[in-house]
């Protein structure tokens, strides 16, 4: 079983969800677009632990888990935040930093 | 010591030119230090006790300097107690620095030389400290000028006593800012600012000659003190010997007023009239005077460096009495004659050997005559409102007549009226000079006819004719306190030429300046005595008729002679200055202004202004936008991941 | 592989969703899509703990509180269409195609070489292998990560927290001024009329009426009525004249107007 689909599959929604950051404005949609990639950088590794014949691989995944949940929880409290004295939720609002 | 023995043979004189080698001070010391400490212990209490010492600083400050005359006198006294061998006394204090191979020691040599300059010192300064105290009496700042003298007299005994170049030095830098504060000492005055300036400028000038020659000597000899120079200078080169001596007399030309560093000296009586006494007529500016007679052992072995000596005395003497002739301002026209009387002791100096002795003995009595007649305008103007123009004196002499007489014993010393004290050294020196340098002596002939021309144009315009006062000024005698030193004076220009007696001052400089030889002139010496006195004479009856016999007018002619006028500018010294030296440096600055402007900053503006312009450009790049970010780190990537890709596949 | 290639294009359709769903909600939908997909993938893969995990935490945890932020933030909340950065949603698509191609042609070049499988490595079971590893090589890191989540839960309790800037009303003071406002503005004192006395199918759309026929606009919630999604007042209380046969007349009443607007 050849792994090259799996990773062809894990760049093609990399990709996507980077997109997805790039065009989306409300900010819980673009927060899940990064998860999207986090997601297939997963698959990409637990790729690689099965080509390689370890479980380091997919050490590395449960641990881009974990971070990737405690990632959530403090961006969507910012986004929380935000939302509250904004009244909105689009990344574009917040563009006050800059020239 | 070094070769302390040889006895060196100049090789065109034949003489011996005599070395330094100074004696234990033995119970000399105390007084030796004494007369140093008393006047700077005055200036150091004076200046920094401050106000407190506002009631008596006058007095403490004219103690200190009796004091050291004092002392000048048991030294006097203790020198001519000993033998003439023993007569060149040292004293080491302390080593002021070392540098590797170079030591500079402390120390004072006191010897005839140095004798005498301390009476002049001590004995004038005294005067006119006294003097001071009556003159600067209403002056709210009077404790601060008697600092001032103090710091001043210190230094200068500091220079003459200094048994080193170096420590020369200390005491030359030292009166000449005494003198910068001196003459600025009425600060308030735009005039009196920018005369100080001037002359500390000016001296600069000099100042570097002296370090120079210092440093000089100190790369050939590897040492600055007199004894081991001395000994050391007849085995240097010729050329050396030139430039040291030129280096010498480039910084006695500074302090001295001697062609070409000369006009700062007439700015310089923008200070008070005692300090004009003191500093720019007896002592200060003789300081040039006394560094070429020291350095004798330097002059000796380069005809070159003396005939630059005699030349520039003779030029500074010609233009000091021309000067002299045209001013109007009292002040001035006594410091253009104490130009042209440093110019004769200068050309005396330049003389050789023979001509030392006369330098000092001329340059004691100038110091006394001119001391007398400063002091004297001092009174004259204290009388009149402090009026320098002598425009608006005249008939002065009933309403002062110790002034007026004291002034007079000043004349008649300074004309070189026989009996005199001026007219045995002056005398001296055009008699020298004639037999030394024919045309050195004709011009000093005819600066003795001017030097007559002059002090009695000013004597006529003070004290005889109409009176031309102000309106309000009722000219009227100063105290008591003023006129003691002016008859002290007076009685020194009178009985100085005591000093010639049975040629004592010669015999008595003899250890210093070493031995002259007779000189062969092809006529008798009493022949050359009247003459100078009828060259005198002419001058003086040419001024009896311009002046004695027609009215003077108040206000100065406008339709004069290009000599008058260019006499009244100072023989235009200050534009050559200006053109040679001010502006040229005014173009080099504006020009090295320019460049900084231009290149430097230009260089420096627009670095900034481009990055400043690029980071205007590429502000826009930072829209607050994050995913305007996001955008560019994603190009990023792709971009390092296309380099990756296209370096693993090629 | 049966598998993978089932649910291959699911995934990239549903994450191709993410990119044009003009709802929240949707994304989140699609989203979960692509993640059980993910999980079952990873089973295929020899990696049942991470498939139970992703499962768990992902799908049940992240996703969930994703949601439930949107909840907060408003479910209705849509995006427009239109671009505002100028040139972002061309440029994004130019770069993500061309880092995309990039990537893939890549992938497409590089031989991974033979598939060891992880047979020998899950000898004793996924879990105990990845325990194995996780105690032992990675326990450091592990240990870190405790660290991280807690700051993690500190920073959104830290975020989330309002600080109060007015004392808390107590019962007495709410009382007190509903009373205040009574004496002054003669504003309601009771309750207020609750909704859906005519209700037909959904209570809370339908206002109440008063009694003299009029409708209570304060019974009903203001989201609603902003959404449109409520029966007419006028309209019911005319539905309900014509069940009551009444010739009453009922005065129509503008629906914009505020009356019960206050009373929440």
């Amino acid at each position: 079983m050849s792994v090259t689909p799996f990773i062809v599959l894990s760049a093609i929604l990399f990709t996507i969800g980077a997109v997805g950051v790039l065009t989306r404005r409300n900010a819980i949609v673009v927060f899940m677009c990064v998860e999207l990639m986090l997601n297939a950088s997963n698959l990409a590794l637990i790729t690689f632990a099965k080509a390689n014949g370890n479980l380091d691989g997919q050490i590395a995944a449960f641990f881009v888990m974990v971070v990737a949940a405690a990632e959530v929880v403090v961006g969507l409290a910012i986004i929380m935040t935000i939302f509250r004295t904004r009244r909105s939720a689009s990344v574009d609002d917040a563009s006050l930093l800059k020239y | 010591m070094i070769s302390t023995a040889i006895d060196v043979l100049a090789a065109e004189g034949g003489h011996s030119i005599p070395l330094v080698e100074p004696t234990s001070a033995g119970s000399l010391a105390l007084p030796l230090v004494l007369v140093i400490a008393l006047p700077a212990v005055g200036a150091a209490i004076l200046l920094l006790g401050g106000r407190r010492t506002d009631a008596w600083g006058h007095l403490l400050g004219t103690a200190a300097v009796v004091g050291s005359f004092v002392c000048s006198l048991w030294l006097f006294l203790g020198l001519l107690g000993r033998g003439e061998e023993e007569r060149q006394l040292g004293l080491d204090l302390w080593t002021w620095f070392a540098t590797g191979r170079w030591e500079v020691k402390l120390g004072l040599l006191y010897d005839p030389l140095s004798a005498l300059f301390l009476l002049l010192i001590t004995g004038v300064g005294a005067l006119i400290h006294v003097y001071s105290i009556g003159y600067m009496e209403h002056d709210v700042r009077r404790r601060r000028f008697f600092g001032y003298l103090n710091l001043f007299v210190a230094a200068m005994l500091v220079l003459v006593l200094s048994s080193d170049y170096v420590g020369v030095f200390l005491g030359w830098e030292g009166v000449g800012l005494a003198s910068y504060l001196l003459i600025g000492f009425w600060q308030h005055k735009p005039s009196a600012a920018a005369a100080s300036k001037k002359a500390f400028v000016i001296n600069r000038v000099g100042d570097i000659g002296l370090s120079l020659g210092v440093g000089l000597m100190l790369v050939t000899f590897g040492t600055t003190s007199f004894d081991e120079v001395s000994a050391l200078t007849s085995g240097a080169s010729a050329g050396v010997m030139t430039a040291i001596g030129l280096l010498l007399l480039l910084a006695a030309c500074g302090k001295s007023a001697q062609f070409p560093l000369q006009s700062w000296l007439l700015d310089a009586m923008e200070g008070p009239t005692p300090v004009s006494a003191l500093i720019h007529a007896a002592t200060m500016v003789t300081a040039g005077v006394y560094l070429i007679v020291r350095s004798q052992f330097v002059f000796e072995y380069s005809d070159t460096a003396r005939l630059a000596v005699a030349v520039i005395g003779t030029i500074t003497l010609l233009m000091g009495a021309w000067i002299g002739c045209a001013k109007d301002d009292i002040k001035k026209t006594l410091a253009g004659s104490t130009m042209s009387q440093i110019g004769y002791m200068v050309l005396a100096s330049g003389l050789g050997v023979a001509g030392y002795a006369f330098a000092i003995f001329h340059l004691l009595t100038h110091g006394a005559f001119k001391a007398n007649m400063f002091l004297g305008a001092g009174s004259v103007m204290h009388g009149t409102d402090d009026d320098v123009d002598m425009r608006h004196y005249g008939a002065l002499q009933k309403a002062m007549p110790v002034t007026f007489l004291t002034f007079a014993m000043g004349y008649l010393a300074i004309i070189g009226f026989p009996g005199f004290s001026g007219f045995w050294s002056k005398d001296k020196i055009i008699e020298t000079a004639l037999a030394e340098s024919p045309v050195l002596g004709v011009c000093a002939l005819l600066g003795a006819g001017v030097t007559g021309f002059y002090m009695t144009r000013l004597m006529l315009m003070t004290f005889f004719g109409p009176k031309r006062w102000e309106p309000g000024v009722h000219p009227h005698e100063s105290p008591k306190v003023m006129t003691f030193p002016l008859v002290a004076l007076a009685a020194l220009s009178v009985l100085g030429g005591l000093l010639l007696l049975n040629d004592w001052i010669v015999t008595f400089l003899a250890p210093v300046t070493g031995e002259a030889e007779e000189h062969h002139l092809p006529v008798p010496p009493i022949l050359i005595s009247a003459l100078v006195v009828l060259v005198v004479a002419l001058g003086v009856a040419l001024a009896f008729v311009l002046f004695g016999r027609r009215e003077v007018p108040r206000e100065a002619p406008t339709e004069v002679s290009f000599l008058t006028r260019a006499g009244r500018n100072e023989l235009y010294g200050n534009e050559v200055n200006d053109t040679l030296v001010v502006g040229p440096g005014k173009q080099l600055t504006a020009g090295l202004a320019t460049f900084d402007r231009a290149v430097v900053d230009g260089g420096a503006m627009g670095t900034a202004a481009s990055i400043g312009g690029l980071s205007q450009a590429l502000r826009r790049a930072q829209n607050g936008f994050v995913r305007s970010y996001a955008l560019s780190l994603l190009a990023g990537a792709a971009l390092v991941l296309l380099a990756l890709v296209v370096v693993n596949l090629a | 592989m049966i598998a993978f290639w089932i649910l291959a294009p699911v995934m990239v359709v549903c994450a191709l969703g993410l990119l044009f769903a003009r709802k929240a909600v949707h994304c989140a939908l699609l989203l979960a899509v692509v993640m059980i997909s993910l999980a079952v993938l990873y089973a295929v893969q020899d990696a049942p703990f991470l498939f139970a995990i992703q499962i768990i935490v992902y799908t049940g945890a992240i996703l969930m509180l994703f949601l439930f932020v949107l909840m907060l933030v408003g479910v209705d909340a849509s995006d427009s269409v239109v671009e505002t950065i100028r040139g972002q949603r061309a440029l994004a698509t130019i770069v993500g195609l061309l880092f995309g191609v990039t990537l893939v042609v890549g992938i497409a070049q590089v031989s991974v070489g033979t598939v060891v499988g992880l047979d020998e490595a899950n000898a004793e079971g996924n879990v105990i292998g990845i325990a194995r590893v996780l105690f032992t090589k990675y326990v450091f890191a592990f240990e870190v990560t405790s660290a991280l989540l807690i700051t993690a839960a500190l920073g959104a309790m830290v975020l989330a927290h309002r600080e109060r800037l007015t004392p808390k009303l107590g019962q007495a003071e709410v009382a007190a001024q509903r009373m205040r406002d009574y004496a002054e503005h003669g504003k309601h004192l009771g309750p207020l009329p609750s909704p859906g006395v005519f209700a037909r199918h959904n209570a809370v759309d339908t206002p109440a009426l008063l009694p003299d026929g009029s409708v209570a606009e304060s019974s009903i919630s203001r989201v609603l009525a902003a959404r449109g999604s409520v029966n007419s007042a006028p309209g019911s209380a005319r539905q309900v004249q014509r069940l009551g046969g009444g010739d009453q007349d009922v005065p129509e009443r503008d629906d914009s107007s505020d009356a019960g607007g206050a009373g929440r």
